[in-house]
């Protein structure tokens, strides 16, 4: 049967990506940090320019043709986003500025609504801190109680020995799908059932996977789940909130302003229905449209066939990574997403990825947004190397080489 | 190649076998400063004599190989300095990787014009200059004690 289907052409995707041609400190551009941002097709910034030259203007409240067409591309942009994450209606979607400014609404709209002193809030140790502030807030403002499922060590799993333990009186289960330090793939249908099941609202941080493998939120089984446009080929600048009708029906508004009201008094104000409450002043139109081609891009290849790729990347720069001796990596040795965390013996991460720059390798050193994690796993720093469907194995094993020229460099 | 010239044997010396590393016991003045955009901790451990000049400065923390080649050669050299000296230098140092115009560094600071260089990894500017900022909060303290900063992360 797979014979039949058609081979991807990888080399010919790539060439899409016109960035990918820069050089940089003299070499060719290696661009391995795909999990702080993806590049962007050729059909995505040519989406943009089509937008400013032939559709700019307001949406909504707009009568002449422009602002139709402005009004037209916005909400054909959230109908695709529905689709492309599988929720039931268009009205499910909110557009925001990304991953963090939805779990901002979450918790601030939601939150102060439904929290109250002694309340649990469940969280995992490997979320990245925009999944993990929010909440701090709210607990602040609320007298809420923050709980934390444990990660077991390098080998980056979650431990839900005792999860149903940890769900006791928990309102909301907050979890990132795939861990942009570790690699890690969360099975967030089983633990959004178990959290569900216990009562709690629960949310998916989807900022690492709605670009990298097919995500449905009813499969799921989540109420709320959140993902940016720029990590998914799309421009900066758009991100995705979706929310069970039922759940941002029953929300205040987040912010005050234009498009979110239907009726306004001096003393008060009547709110727009969903999405609409939760958009305040004018969108981020160009944004929305962009991420529509970016979504349309990615389908044409093929979410599955990305993971599989992603996958295939992983897996072979963790095996070429372990020849290098000493090395450390963190993440599970299996059903590992694209991407790799190390610590390089005796070189510390920073020094690893100046180095890696000038032989034109684009990696990221640091805490990666997860400083209590790593402060668990007992060091400082790590080095990530992430991988997106236009990198190849050649560029893994030119990484390869350069870290054995670090290691030799600061072995000297 | 440019990378060559920031990672000189000093550097590297001093980042694998750092010295005056260690708690201070007759410290007097702490200062923890931390760099939250890659995780960097320096913490100076400051002693002043009877005619207010360093008596002692060690440091504890961790952080790249510039960070910590920095703090280690900046305790050499302060070592003794009256405190409008101190100064100088620290100014002196802030100079050589920050004014807008690159010119011949400070000759007191001696060895560490070898990071002179780091001007040129603008990434890596606050990591030369964290242990120097600590020791400036450290001195700034007037009846002692201990103080904490964040280094600005929109730089």
């Amino acid at each position: 049967m797979q014979d039949l289907q058609p081979k991807t052409d990888w080399a010919r995707i790539r060439a899409d990506f016109p960035i990918l041609n820069e050089r940089v400190h003299g070499r060719d551009l290696v661009y391995f940090d795909n999990a702080a941002t993806s590049q962007k097709p050729r059909a995505v910034i040519d989406r943009l320019a089509h937008y400013y030259l032939h559709e700019n203007s307001n949406v909504h409240r707009g009568i002449h043709e422009l602002s139709n067409r402005a009004t037209l591309a916005f909400e054909a942009a959230r109908k695709r986003v529905a689709q492309f994450i599988g929720a039931a209606s268009a009205n499910e979607i909110v557009f925001t500025r990304g991953t963090t400014e939805g779990i901002n609404l979450v918790a601030q709209a939601w939150g102060t609504k439904n929290l109250k002193a002694g309340d649990r809030i469940l969280l995992t140790e490997m979320e990245h801190h925009s999944n993990i502030v929010p909440w701090q807030l709210l607990a602040q403002r609320t007298g809420a109680e923050l709980r934390y499922v444990h990660v077991t060590g390098d080998d980056g799993l979650l431990d839900l020995s005792n999860f149903e333990a940890l769900l006791d009186g928990v309102k909301l289960f907050a979890v990132t799908h795939i861990s942009n330090t570790l690699g890690t793939v969360n099975p967030v249908r089983e633990l959004c059932a178990r959290a569900r099941a216990a009562g709690a609202t629960t949310l998916v941080d989807a900022a690492q996977s709605a670009g990298h493998l097919p995500v449905d939120v009813r499969s799921i089984g989540c109420d709320f789940l959140a993902f940016s446009g720029h990590k998914i080929c799309g421009p900066t600048g758009i991100g995705v909130l979706y929310g069970r009708a039922e759940k941002l029906d029953a929300m205040p508004p987040y912010q005050g302003g234009g498009e979110m009201i239907s009726r306004v008094d001096f003393q008060a104000s009547q709110w727009n229905t969903i999405p609409h409450k939760f958009e305040a002043g004018t969108p981020d139109i160009a944004g929305a449209v962009g991420l529509h081609a970016a979504m349309d891009y990615l389908d044409e290849i093929g979410r599955d066939k990305i993971f599989a790729h992603d996958q295939e990347l992983a897996a072979y720069a963790m095996q070429r990574l372990s020849e290098i001796d000493g090395l450390r990596i963190f993440g599970p040795r299996e059903n590992h997403a694209g991407l790799v965390s190390f610590v390089l013996p005796e070189v510390h991460a920073h020094d690893v990825v100046t180095l890696a720059d000038q032989h034109g390798v684009a990696l990221r050193g640091g805490h990666h947004c997860n400083q209590p994690l790593m402060r668990k796993l007992g060091v400082p720093s790590t080095a990530r190397a992430s991988f997106y469907f236009y990198n190849t194995r050649e560029e893994i094993d030119r990484f390869i080489d350069v870290l054995g020229e670090i290691h030799k460099f600061f072995s000297r | 190649m440019d990378f060559e010239e920031l990672y000189q044997d000093i550097v590297l010396d001093h980042s694998r076998r750092p010295r005056n590393f260690g708690e201070l016991a007759e410290a007097q003045f702490h200062a923890h400063g931390d760099n939250p955009n890659c995780g960097d901790e320096v913490t100076v451990h400051l002693k002043l004599g009877a005619n207010d000049a360093i008596d002692a400065l060690t440091f504890t923390g961790n952080g790249c190989s510039i960070c910590m080649a920095s703090a280690s050669l900046m305790t050499l050299k302060m070592k003794h300095k009256s405190r409008a000296e101190s100064g100088e230098l620290i100014h002196a140092f802030h100079d050589m990787l920050t004014a807008e115009q690159e010119s011949e560094p400070d000759k007191r600071l001696g060895d560490l014009r070898v990071f002179q260089s780091v001007r040129r990894f603008p990434q890596r500017v606050k990591c030369a200059t964290l242990p120097w900022h600590a020791l400036e909060e450290a001195l700034g303290k007037p009846a002692g004690g201990e103080v904490s900063f964040s280094e600005d992360t929109a730089g």
